[in-house]
């Protein structure tokens, strides 16, 4: 087993395991912490890909960002209930055969990948040669300039929409 | 490096008509905070969509197709059409809407500016020739709708359909994504014509992650125009959203939806028909038969309609299935109808609304010939239309649907299809016979302004003129697909 082989499969194996975790503790901060360590973990996976950028993003955006926005759900709900109670946490035999289901058909799947030969113009060299934040943001600002704009919009629609539904006086 | 790229003016001029409604939309929201009365705020919205329609049909002809922003963006009388459909979505909406939103006391600049906004994704959508492109369209439009649908916050009924929406739609989301990244991984490219390429050169056309990718994608349209089995949300959404809303989305995210499921499929697997064939002609019986009979047992109208448009997606699934263009072209035409006969009907219900008086049931509508008999008469062309029974342009949409699926080979299809649209004539005539022949179980005044006499007036005329002139529409529909 080379190098790169170990890694993958202590990050694969530890990433279920901490995914499961997630999923099972009773105590919802518990459960985000985990998932905090679970998305460093993907963070890791990135680098091995050679996508530095793809990690960071990773870092800063869901174990910054949004694991603060579940704290906060987490504090603005009153849990203490749900914590004692079985409602929300006997479904896991459904849970666990979808899962069984899944892992039967990608095995399946599996089987039929063909290797496939490098496609698209931004190879591993031509990323690397240039770095891949340089890269991200000039395909960015001139090639994908069009749906850098559309995302924009979408982010004014969700600030309206924040106000609306917050703010506005409805009676 | 050598590797400069210059954007000049000239490249914005294919989006002038998106630009256009973005910037009326924020114009609104600036107009809320200075003009008290909002009827200007909604004539303004009104006007910015004509200008956008009219620099859709000038800026380089309607049919002549244009590509923009290194081929992500597309221009074509496909394109254009829908746009079509879109514009008059959202200038029959506002109309409809006025009156209906003071009522609901709800009547604010945001309200228009968001419609203008999910209009503005729907254009994306219909134009979008690269994945990336299509889904942030798509969010653009959604993101826009599940907003409206929960306008009303104080009615647990609007925060539960808007709740929903959002989950689910956020769901169908993740499987496009799933469905593009697989499809990128494979062929190395989001934009469809290259899709359609890399498939036919790396020979993968049968293998089955292709496929994985083309259902997940299909998946999350299928959420978006409500096929079965990705219907569950709409009846509660339709039901819980403000009655305008629910015209505008029932018509505007499911054409959208029709425009992207027709666009992904012809351009980028065309060489997989019979493989997306296989899938959508179960969804499409399934949808038939579940719209149409689910609807015979709803006393809501509005639960009655989602039903009743979740069988209409059926009916013009058969369209795509049929795999030629001219199955398209028979799907457009029936959007275009369906746009008049459903808001139509979605007016007349909105009409029933007044102060202290919700107007939903279907009991309401008892005896309503004798207090208003214009407004029934209405009712019983929209209804008649929906239940596609000539001479109204229901019949002639379902006709061509059909006559495309038979041409195609799928005979049996279009006998199914007529089964169930006998059936599914049973509630919308149950209507017309409460009407009709019922006595008024209780007094009924009609809340009517001179927006809605004109959404009503030219939904009524169209749903006539396109009935007994089908030619008319078809011409500009076979036109603008076919060239």
């Amino acid at each position: 087993m080379t190098l790169p082989q170990l890694f993958f499969t202590y990050f694969a194996i530890s990433m279920t395991i901490l995914s499961v975790l997630v999923v099972t503790r009773r105590n919802p901060v518990h459960s985000v912490l985990w998932m905090l360590v679970l998305f460093i973990h993907i963070a890791a996976l990135y680098l091995f890909l050679n996508a530095e950028f793809l990690a960071a993003v990773q870092i800063i955006v869901y174990a910054g960002a949004r694991l603060v926005l579940f704290v906060f759900v987490i504090m603005l709900l009153n849990l203490k209930k749900e914590k004692t109670e079985k409602k929300y946490q006997d479904q896991w035999p459904v849970g666990a055969g979808i899962s069984l289901l899944m892992i039967i058909f990608f095995v399946l799947i599996m089987g039929k990948i063909t290797e496939l030969p490098a496609l698209g113009k931004y190879s591993i060299e031509a990323i690397q040669s240039e770095g891949s934040l340089m890269t991200i943001g000039k395909v960015l600002y001139t090639e994908y300039i069009l749906p850098f704009e559309i995302a924009s919009v979408i982010l004014l629609v969700a600030i309206i929409g924040a106000v609306v539904l917050a703010k506005k006086r409805i009676e | 490096m050598e590797m400069e790229t210059t954007i000049s003016l000239l490249d914005i001029r294919p989006i002038i008509p998106e630009l256009t409604l973005i910037c009326v939309g924020l114009i609104l929201i600036l107009l809320d905070l200075i003009v008290k009365k909002k009827e200007i705020v909604a004539v303004v919205g009104i006007a910015g969509t004509l200008v956008a329609l009219f620099g859709t049909y000038k800026l380089y002809g309607f049919y002549e197709p244009q590509v923009a922003f290194g081929g992500m963006f597309v221009l074509d009388g496909y394109a254009n059409f829908f746009k079509l459909i879109f514009f008059l979505n959202i200038i029959l909406t506002i109309c409809i809407s006025m009156k209906y939103m003071k009522i609901e006391k709800a009547s604010f600049g945001e309200y228009y500016s968001l419609l203008m906004f999910s209009t503005t994704g729907m254009m994306i959508m219909a134009s979008a020739a690269d994945l990336i492109v299509l889904y942030l369209g798509l969010e653009l439009m959604a993101l826009s709708t599940y907003i409206l649908v929960g306008l009303m916050r104080k009615k647990p009924r609007s925060n539960e359909a808007a709740i929903k929406y959002f989950f689910l739609g956020a769901f169908s989301s993740a499987f496009l994504l799933y469905g593009i990244s697989l499809t990128y991984g494979l062929t190395g490219t989001t934009s469809l014509s290259g899709i359609a390429e890399s498939l036919n050169a790396l020979n993968i056309i049968g293998s089955p992650i292709t496929y994985l990718g083309l259902i997940f994608m299909i998946v999350a349209f299928g959420f978006k125009i409500a096929l079965v089995p990705f219907h569950m949300w709409a009846p509660d959404v339709y039901e819980g959203a403000p009655t305008s809303i629910t015209a505008f989305m029932s018509v505007g995210p499911k054409a959208a939806g029709f425009a992207v499921l027709g666009r992904v499929l012809f351009d980028a697997f065309p060489a997989m028909q019979g493989q997306w064939a296989s899938i959508l002609i179960p969804m499409a019986v399934l949808t038939m038969a579940a719209g149409s009979i689910i609807a015979l047992a709803q006393t809501n109208i509005k639960r009655m309609l989602a039903y009743s448009s979740i069988a209409h997606a059926g009916y013009m699934l058969l369209g795509i299935i049929a795999g030629t263009h001219e199955g398209l072209t028979s799907m457009v035409n029936y959007l275009m109808i369906y746009l008049f006969m459903n808001i139509g009907a979605f007016a007349i219900v909105i009409m029933l609304r007044r102060e202290g008086f919700q107007g939903e049931d279907l009991e309401d509508y008892m005896g309503l010939s004798k207090s208003h008999p214009l407004a029934s008469f209405l009712m019983l062309i929209f209804m008649f239309s929906l239940a596609g029974i000539p001479p109204t342009a229901g019949f002639i949409g379902k006709f061509y649907v059909f006559m495309e699926v038979i041409n195609a080979g799928y005979v049996y299809l279009a006998i199914i299809a007529v089964v169930f649209s006998v059936i599914s004539a049973f509630f919308y005539l149950r209507i017309v016979m409460y009407m009709y022949m019922k006595d008024p179980k209780q007094e009924v005044t009609l809340t009517t302004s001179p927006t809605m006499s004109i959404a009503l007036a030219i939904t009524a005329m169209m749903i006539l003129i396109f009935g007994i002139f089908p030619s008319i529409l078809l011409n500009l529909v076979r036109y603008s697909i076919l060239g």
